[in-house]
């Protein structure tokens, strides 16, 4: 073979190699499962985070229309970031928020909610991260909407602007 | 009749110890080949995140209760997806995954053939 073929194919080689690795070096590295979406909610049963015998029944969320699942702890900073955006979804847009206290303290889950306002309907104590588990989560915050029982939308992180619009863009 | 029961007794303590010494193997087995997703390439065995403790607690629980690897594999990948595990599963999807090594390693043998034939020649 003449060696300038050589050098155009080792340079042509080269280059795709060069892209390649700036391609995946520019990518999301954060693994984001989808896996629940389109799947219905695992069956659970949580205490309620201020009366012990009030239980949360994941087969009563069946039956509703729209409801946002908000998995979040108070020893969690990204959470207290997200949470006026979880008062205003409360408050200006009337949705449903059922919030699934992380594995915390019930006196430290009560008092942050004292002092940042409880945008919940409805708190579940996991205690054991289990239910986040049968969720899919593996962290806080992580927020699932969710359409007769079905997850339609999942976050992983913190909620913005941007992903308000698209929750309530769900709602419509 | 005393003899009879002591042997009923050892027989009960070994049948019993050698469950749990195959339940735990069968957990670290299991440890071993799921990813801690929130580490840096690391298991949940090697791994003590939350994650990772929280994990181990629910195979445990699962493999106690009586479930299958096959079992907890399935809830496992059912979560977070296939990347979830070391090893991947033999689907369509990692079919190439599977046999790239095996096609490698018959193109690789055919050309050293070839070579030492014409070699030969």
């Amino acid at each position: 073979m003449n060696i300038r073929y050589r050098i155009i194919i080792l340079t042509v080689t080269l280059l795709i190699i060069f892209a390649l690795f700036l391609k995946v070096l520019n990518s999301n590295k954060v693994y984001q499962p989808n896996q629940m979406i389109g799947k219905k909610i695992p069956e659970f049963v949580l205490e309620d985070l201020f009366d012990k015998k009030i239980k949360i029944n994941s087969k009563e969320l069946l039956d509703k229309d729209f409801v946002v699942i908000n998995i979040w702890a108070s020893w969690c900073i990204p959470c207290r970031v997200e949470h006026p955006l979880l008062i205003n979804l409360k408050n200006n847009n009337q949705i449903n928020i059922i919030g699934i206290n992380y594995k915390d303290e019930r006196m430290n889950a009560k008092n942050f909610l004292k002092t940042y306002e409880n945008p919940y309907q409805l708190v579940g104590v996991d205690s054991n991260g289990e239910v986040s588990i049968q969720l899919g989560a593996y962290g806080v915050p992580e927020t699932y909407v969710l359409n007769k029982g079905k997850i339609i939308f999942k976050n992983i992180g913190p909620l913005n602007e941007d992903i308000v619009t698209k929750i309530l863009q769900l709602k419509k | 009749m005393l003899f009879k029961k002591y042997f009923l007794i050892i027989v009960f303590f070994l049948f019993t110890t050698h469950s749990i010494l195959a339940n735990e193997e069968l957990k670290n087995k299991i440890y071993k080949n799921v990813r801690c997703i929130v580490c840096q390439g690391q298991s949940i065995y090697e791994s003590n995140s939350d994650f990772a403790l929280d994990l181990k607690k629910l195979i445990s629980k699962k493999i106690d209760a009586g479930e299958s690897e096959k079992q907890i594999y399935d809830f496992l990948i059912s979560r977070y997806g296939e990347w979830i595990v070391f090893t991947p599963r033999f689907n369509f999807n990692s079919l190439i995954l599977w046999l790239l090594p095996l096609i490698v390693f018959a193109i690789g043998g055919f050309l050293i053939f070839r070579l030492n034939t014409n070699k030969k020649k």
